[in-house]
Parts: C-alpha cells; sequence; structure tokens
C-alpha cells in the first residue's frame, strides 16, 4: 500500500502539527496580526502584535511538542494564560461579551489551518486529516484557557471591588482625642462585619484610642448572627484595652433584640452617637491621667 | 507552582520545640499563599492547638502541610496525626470544655472555629488525624455562575 | 521536654522591677517550658512582697494560643490571691480577633492598650471595671 507507506515517514499528528507551527511560526503570526483579537489590543504597533503572535505560537509548538493538546494545565499554556489571557481580559473590560472573545479566539485557527494544509501537499489524505484534528483539538484547548482566565479576572475584578466597597462603606473616624467612631450604614452582613472589627481595631491602635463606638443607627435590622459579630468585636477591643459602645439602637432593634433572646450583657449601649461621645468623655476624664502624647484635645 | 515552594512540608511533633517549628512554618506558608494578618494569625493559633493536641494527647506524631489551589483561590491544608490512643467520641471533643489536661479545653473546638473546614478520623487504638482547610480570601464558592 | 536550638527564642523573660510593680515585656514566640517559668518567676516576685500590680506587656506577640491564654489567666488569678493587680498590654488586633473566635474572652484580666496605660491604670487605683456615668 503506497498510502501506508507514505504515511511512515510522518511522526505522530501531534508531533507533526508541532513542527508545523515551529516551521511557519512567522507566516502563521503576520497572518494572527490582522485578525481583530490581535489588532484591537495591539492598536499602536503591528510589530508588537506580530511579536505576542509569535510567541502564543511557540508555546503551541510546545504543547504539541508534548502530546497533550487536550490538557488545558499543559506547562506550555503557561505562557499562554499570561499573553492571550491578557489580550482576552482586556477585550473583556472593553465590554466584549465572553461569547465574543471566544469568536475572536476562534478566528485565530482558519489561518492557521489553512497554512498547515497548504504546508503537507505530498502528505496522504488520512495525515492531514489526523493533522488538522489535533491543530482543531489544541486551537480548542487554548480557548478553553483564554476563556477560563478571561472569566476569572472578571470574578476577581468583581471580588476587588466588593472588597473596597466595603471599605468605603466603613470609615473609621477619630471622634476626639482617644475615640473612634465607625458609623454603620446599611445591611451587615458576615464579610462586612470583618471589615468593620478589623478596621476599627486597627485605629484603635493607630489612635491610640481608649474607647471604640459603633454606631448601628444606620443598620436595618439586627439578626443574631449581627449580634454575635458586635459582641466579638467589644470583646476583642476589650482584650487590646479599649472599650466599645454601641450606639443608635433604634426602638425596633431594642425590640428585635429582646425578642430573640439576645443577650448583650456586659456590652455598654446609648441611644445615641452623641450620647456615646458623652459617655466616652466621662469617662476618660473620671479616670486617666492623659490619653497619650497629644494631650487633651478638648476644648 | 513557584510562590508554593517550601508550603508542602512533613514535619514532626515530637516536642516542645518542635510546636514552634510547626508555628513558624504555618506562618511562613500562609504569609507566602496571600493569607491577610489576621487570617494569618487565625491558622497559626489553630495549628498550634492541633499540634500541642498531637504531642500532649497523642503522644507525639507530625504534621503535613500542602498547598491547595482552587481556580484563584488560594489555601493551604494541614494534617495533624498520631498513633495515640485515639479519641473514643470524637464529636464530643469538639465541644468546649472538653478536656483531658492542660489548656481551657478549647483545643479543638476552638481550632475548629480558626478554619474554613475541619475533619477529624478517629477511633480507640487507631490513633487521630486531624486535617484542617483555610484560604486565603474568602473560601471559593461551590458553583460558580459562568 | 526537649530543647534544641530555635532561631528566635528566650529561654527566659526578664521580670523588671519598677517601685511596687513587675514589668514584663514578652517577645516572640514561646516555649511552652518558658511560659511556665515566667508564671512562677512573677509567683515568686509577688510573693516575695511590696507588689501591687503586675504588667505584662505582649506587644511583640503573634500569637496567643489557649495555652498562653491560661498561663496570663493564672497569673492574674496567682497575684490576684496576693493582692496585686495584673494589667496585660499591648495585645494586637490581629490576636485580639483569634482569641474572640477561639472562645477565649478572658473576663478575669485587666487589659490596656500599651505599658503607659497599663501603669496608669495601676496608679488609678480602682479595679478595671467601667462604670456607669452617674
Amino acid at each position: 500500500m503506497p498510502e501506508q507507506e507514505a504515511a511512515e515517514q510522518y511522526g505522530t499528528p501531534a508531533r507533526e502539527v508541532g513542527e508545523f507551527l515551529r516551521r511557519r511560526r512567522a507566516q502563521i503570526a503576520q497572518r494572527w496580526a490582522d485578525e481583530s483579537l490581535f489588532r484591537t489590543v495591539f492598536t499602536v504597533s503591528r510589530d508588537e502584535a506580530v511579536e505576542s503572535g509569535l510567541a502564543v505560537v511557540e508555546a503551541l509548538a510546545a504543547v504539541a511538542d508534548g502530546g497533550r493538546v487536550q490538557d488545558s494545565d499543559a506547562a506550555g499554556f503557561d505562557v499562554v494564560r499570561e499573553r492571550l489571557a491578557r489580550m482576552g481580559a482586556s477585550r473583556s473590560r472593553a465590554g466584549l461579551s465572553t461569547a465574543r472573545v471566544s469568536t475572536e479566539v476562534d478566528a485565530l485557527r482558519p489561518p492557521a489551518e489553512d497554512l498547515l494544509v497548504a504546508d503537507l501537499p505530498d502528505a496522504p489524505e488520512r495525515v492531514v486529516r489526523d493533522c488538522v484534528t489535533t491543530l482543531t483539538v489544541l486551537m480548542g484547548t487554548l480557548r478553553l484557557v483564554v476563556l477560563e482566565t478571561v472569566l476569572s479576572e472578571g470574578q476577581e475584578l468583581i471580588e476587588r471591588q466588593r472588597l473596597q466597597l466595603l471599605e468605603v462603606a466603613t470609615p473609621v473616624i477619630e471622634l476626639w482625642d482617644g475615640v473612634v467612631a465607625v458609623p454603620l450604614i446599611g445591611t451587615l452582613d458576615s464579610a462586612r462585619s470583618q471589615v468593620v472589627m478589623e478596621s476599627l481595631l486597627e485605629a484603635i491602635v493607630d489612635q491610640r484610642a481608649r474607647f471604640a463606638i459603633l454606631d448601628i443607627t444606620g443598620v436595618p435590622t439586627v439578626d443574631s448572627l449581627v449580634a454575635q459579630h458586635l459582641m466579638k468585636t467589644v470583646a476583642a477591643a476589650r482584650l487590646m484595652g479599649a472599650e466599645c459602645v454601641v450606639s443608635g439602637i433604634r426602638p425596633a432593634i431594642a425590640q428585635t433584640i429582646v425578642h430573640l433572646g439576645l443577650d448583650l450583657g456586659t456590652v455598654v449601649t446609648r441611644a445615641s452617637l452623641a450620647d456615646a461621645l458623652a459617655y466616652a468623655l466621662r469617662e476618660s476624664d473620671t479616670g486617666r491621667a492623659s490619653a497619650g502624647p497629644g494631650g487633651s484635645g478638648r476644648p | 507552582m513557584e510562590t508554593s515552594t517550601g508550603v508542602g512540608a512533613d514535619l514532626p511533633i515530637r516536642s516542645d520545640t518542635d510546636l514552634m517549628w510547626v508555628r513558624q512554618h504555618v506562618r511562613q506558608a500562609a504569609a507566602q499563599l496571600g493569607f491577610g494578618l489576621v487570617a494569618q494569625t487565625k491558622l497559626v493559633t489553630a495549628a498550634s492547638e492541633l499540634a500541642r493536641n498531637t504531642l500532649v494527647h497523642g503522644g507525639g506524631g507530625r504534621m503535613e502541610s500542602a498547598p491547595l489551589g482552587q481556580g484563584r483561590a488560594r489555601g493551604l491544608r494541614l494534617s495533624f496525626h498520631d498513633e495515640g490512643p485515639g479519641i473514643p467520641d470524637p464529636e464530643r471533643a469538639l465541644t468546649d470544655g472538653y478536656t483531658s489536661g492542660g489548656g481551657l479545653g478549647m483545643g479543638l473546638g476552638g481550632a475548629r472555629r480558626l478554619v474554613h473546614e475541619f475533619s477529624i478520623d478517629s477511633a480507640p487504638g487507631r490513633g487521630t488525624t486531624v486535617t484542617v482547610v483555610s484560604w486565603a480570601a474568602a473560601p471559593p464558592r461551590p458553583r460558580e455562575e459562568s | 521536654m526537649n530543647d534544641g536550638p530555635y532561631p528566635h527564642s528566650a529561654g527566659q523573660v526578664p521580670v523588671l522591677r519598677l517601685g511596687d510593680v513587675l514589668l514584663v515585656t514578652v517577645q516572640g514566640d514561646l516555649y511552652d517550658s518558658t511560659a511556665q517559668r515566667l508564671q512562677d518567676d512573677i509567683g515568686a516576685g509577688v510573693a516575695a512582697g511590696g507588689v501591687t500590680g503586675v504588667v505584662i506587656d505582649i506587644s511583640g506577640v503573634e500569637v496567643v494560643d489557649s495555652f498562653l491564654a491560661r498561663v496570663l489567666a493564672e497569673i492574674a488569678a496567682g497575684s490576684a490571691l496576693l493582692a496585686a493587680r495584673t494589667v496585660v498590654s499591648g495585645m494586637r488586633p490581629a490576636v485580639a480577633i483569634t482569641l474572640v473566635e477561639l472562645g477565649l474572652t478572658l473576663p478575669g484580666l485587666e487589659t490596656a492598650l500599651d505599658t503607659e496605660a497599663a501603669l496608669a491604670l495601676l496608679s488609678r487605683g480602682t479595679g478595671g471595671t467601667f462604670r456607669e456615668p452617674r
């Protein structure tokens, strides 16, 4: 069988594809540079697009050499993650849907496929077909890698924004020399309570504050979980040598606390922020000589 | 993963000094994985409780640590193993105030509150293995919408 | 107890006497045995007489587990039997949060932001419990 013989001079499809990619990397990179994915990201210089394309082709060749064209965890894809995924992410930030990014990555396949077929003019049909299939699988894996990264970048962004929002929403202010306060507004969930606790305790250290006021006037509801967080904050502040006062417990919330049978026990509470401040000032007057190097900041 | 070097380890827990090595290792590993200061402190404290448990009640043993990755989330898994007498009723051992000497009876139950995942495998005569996992940020959600 | 070499540990925590106050500054990670020895040393210092207060500064301590917490609580309880008050000062926020999560709020301990505040608290004479306003 002549075809059998001819086929024998070819290696495995993966190896053939690897060699092809390396052989034609310059042409592939040139063609990719004209595809919208590369063209729109590297608007300034086409050379940069070509250079980036080269790096991706070489990485794909390395993956093909390893024979793991289906494995998105193959070592060669690390380079791709860094390069292409960053591009994908910038496209996605520019407002493109994930599906659109996917289409753009997919558009890289036909030019490479054309070159591959042109590169194997004398090869038996079976070899060509196997090689094309392998390249298709490889490009499919590439698309998966890009999408994975785009998606997780998106999630990271959301997470980062959420944390920023939390910090913005919980400012710790120095009310008086040695007295810090957090006016809480909005719903307290577990993550937010954690941020409140940490920033309040940090402020106690930074300001050498002997009193910390948690004002919950703007908190719509207090359930047992929130109450527990408040009590933890109070307990942690006490361990550090500061006293925590909870102010702004509205009548409805006071009712809820009673209904839930919650014991705020040793927690000092006041009706308003002003009352809490008055309490703190009176306490520091009766007690201590000085609040620290700043001396007394009282008028 | 280059950032995980030195995170994996197998440390003996045979003496007072080993407890300090355990704390130091967990501190460094957690810092390397990007744990914040509070998260580091919680995990080191939990490790200290569990290692002391291994030493005092298990008659010594070892701790294995391994990095975890789930998407972009980074975590640390710690396993404490001993060949000691074992715990007849692991559930009860997790309740506060349960103690068989030393400490404030907060060892196991307290450690559980400081980590994201906690499991205990023990029976009389079989020794005890306690495995805990903590994540650098919030633990990864089991389901992710695409 | 085994005591091999360890990079940053002291075998003993020095106990300073300032007038009628014992001042202890704990730094870094402690051997369990070192913590126990500190408890003994403070006990002996208070028992020697003339001590009305003990200040333990833990601002240099990164981890307080239930063992060390128990040692601190016992130092306070032991000193109280001999009419001396114990103030723990400078606990770091991360340590405080961790202790609270552990369930250890150490109600018997008096606390202060730093050594200076601890000494002021002791010189104030009254207990560290906060009074309700008049």
